[in-house]
């Protein structure tokens, strides 16, 4: 017990993204977790279920026969009491789509790792933000891992939040990009993640018999939008205490993690933001560009939902010329992130900014450096119309 | 062509099931146990066995951070030679650069299929090498044991180190130590 926490090298791994997860949550020891399988999330479960045959975890592993079966089962075990995980992708989430806001409304912590990925039709299995976009209104924290060591932190980081604020949460990971690549990464020792997130203490729960409570009632025309609103209060409450959580977890990790990183931002006139894997290719854009001398910068969002409105217009209010990429195409509107953005710069105020919108990436399509490049060439160029652009 | 430049990259092409994704996985973890940073990842297919596959795999003392597929690579591995014919293998390999095909043909042989390449061929009969030391016919082990000795990315004892954690309790200590012997076999057959 008196040995300390040490760094070392036994503490440096290569892994892919759904191991890393996997990794997670085998530290924040789950009491119980749905599993049903999808690509590409299924290197989490199967890793876990292997961890679970070792005699690694104490998890109660329920086999279901669908997303729709794995969401309610993990719902019946957080609102027991337990700490209660699960994972999927693509159409899996769609059709857990009707319980994910019973999640939500009941306030129950659940954390569900989204490996995401383009959703049918046509049939499409690689990476795309579509799925998570579909259901980004229906109540649950969103926030968006750039490459493997930020999959297995933001799990961590999302355990100890969901059960702060009593919301759902899901850490993403671009599917195969991030969850089919090796990469090196540091993995915390058991101990500080076991302290660091807890035990479960549910304020109510189905088995706790003393104290007998009905979860899940009508509620009609007089209470049901009161209810709404303290959800929106949870949500508001959530983005300072992912502050929080970050900063605890960078004195353990070392590593920091906050609503948004921004990249060589200060004295840079064009800046594209971005989230997820892709960021990772553009850092190196932004790297080579600014060789050259330009002023060019990057904003990666990593608190999607609740979505850092005010801070984020605060971060860019200098920057001129914007462009935002998304990974998700919404029909008949402009794209997601687009639309958020377009919203923080207002939240500025006084500045006027041109924001140019491409959609990127959609179905697996690689995006390339010089893909990114071109992006910046249009902002330099003052090729910025409210028309949305696609790198392909 | 040795392990100088600030990231190495490598491209593997083989058919599903040959065992690309192992033998690039296991050099990202015995690089990583040298301190150094990976990126390893499939060219995310369909994966079907017996179908085409290509896997990516770059190494570096830096972190590294472009996602990008693979285009200009330092070497080049290919495990099944049918696919020199339906794919070009060695695109923007250049003549300082190698190739690595699992092969009963000499590298002349391989150089009538490529004539526009210029860089150095190496064949190994990986096949046949398996089948002689492990008694099954996986030649990942004894091209990647080639692969270390040309390119010098890791280790070797660290790449067998590796092996034997992973596979020991998979596939039993006397398999896995035969294996072992192909891979040794493999980097010193040059």
């Amino acid at each position: 017990m008196k040995n300390k926490p040490e760094k070392n090298k036994s503490n440096i791994k290569a892994m892919n993204g759904g191991y890393a997860m996997a990794e997670a949550l085998r530290q924040i020891q789950a009491d119980v977790m749905a599993v049903y399988p999808i690509t590409p999330q299924t290197t989490i479960i199967e890793t876990y279920a292997k961890m679970k045959a070792d005699g690694k975890v104490a998890t109660e592993i329920v086999h279901v026969e669908s997303e729709h079966s794995a969401m309610s089962a993990t719902i019946g075990a957080s609102a027991a009491g337990a700490r209660a995980v699960t994972a999927t992708s693509s159409q899996g989430l769609l059709y857990m789509a009707e319980l994910l806001p019973v999640a939500s409304g009941l306030r129950l912590p659940i954390v569900m790792c989204v490996s995401s990925r383009a959703i049918s039709a046509p049939i499409n299995i690689h990476g795309e933000h579509g799925d998570v976009m579909a259901v980004r209104d229906l109540g649950w924290i969103q926030i968006f891992s750039e490459n493997v060591q930020e999959a297995y932190d933001d799990v961590i980081i999302a355990a100890k939040l969901a059960e702060t604020v009593d919301l759902p949460v899901m850490p993403i990971m671009d599917g195969f990009h991030t969850s089919h690549t090796t990469e090196r990464i540091e993995i915390c020792d058991d101990k500080d993640i076991k302290n660091f997130v807890g035990k479960r203490k549910a304020e109510q729960s189905l088995l706790d018999f003393k104290n007998p409570v009905s979860f899940g009632p009508v509620a009609l025309q007089n209470s049901y939008f009161e209810f709404k609103i303290d959800q929106e209060g949870a949500m508001q409450k959530a983005k300072s205490e992912y502050k929080k959580i970050c900063a605890e977890y960078k004195k353990i990790s070392g590593r920091r993690h906050g609503l948004f990183e921004e990249y060589k931002l200060d004295d840079a006139d064009s800046a594209i933001v971005i989230m997820g894997a892709t960021s990772e290719t553009a850092k190196v854009v932004v790297d080579n560009l600014r060789a050259k001398g330009k002023k060019v910068g990057l904003l990666k969002i990593n608190l999607y939902r609740p979505f850092p409105y005010k801070e984020v217009g605060r971060e860019l209010a200098h920057i001129k010329k914007i462009a935002v990429l998304d990974r998700a195409i919404s029909f008949g509107a402009y794209p997601p992130l687009y639309q958020d953005i377009v919203s923080s710069m207002q939240h500025a105020g006084s500045h006027k900014h041109e924001i140019a919108s491409y959609i990127y990436g959609l179905g697996g399509r690689d995006t390339l450096q010089k893909d990114i490049e071109k992006v910046f060439d249009d902002l330099e160029e003052g090729e910025i119309s409210n028309k949305v652009k696609y790198l392909k | 062509m040795k392990f100088n430049k600030e990231t190495f990259e490598i491209i593997f092409f083989a058919r599903g099931g040959q065992g690309a994704k192992t033998a690039s996985e296991l050099i990202a973890h015995a690089a990583v146990l040298e301190g150094k940073y990976v990126k390893a990842f499939p060219f995310f297919g369909p994966e079907r066995s017996g179908a085409p596959t290509k896997m990516f795999l770059r190494v570096s003392e830096e972190p590294i951070r472009t996602q990008e597929p693979i285009i200009d690579p330092d070497a080049v591995v290919v495990l099944d030679e049918t696919v020199i014919d339906c794919q070009d293998v060695v695109k923007n390999l250049d003549r300082h650069e190698s190739l690595i095909v699992n092969s009963k043909r000499t590298p002349e042989e391989i150089r009538k299929k490529i004539p526009h390449f210029e860089g150095k061929i190496h064949t190994i009969d990986g096949n046949d090498i398996a089948l002689r030391i492990a008694g099954n016919s996986n030649p990942n082990m004894v091209l990647m044991g080639q692969l270390i000795k040309v390119t010098e990315i890791i280790k070797l004892e660290n790449a067998m180190r590796i092996f034997r954690e992973v596979f020991t309790p998979k596939i039993g200590k006397e398999l896995t130590e035969k294996t072992i012997q192909a891979m040794q076999a493999g980097y010193d057959e040059i």
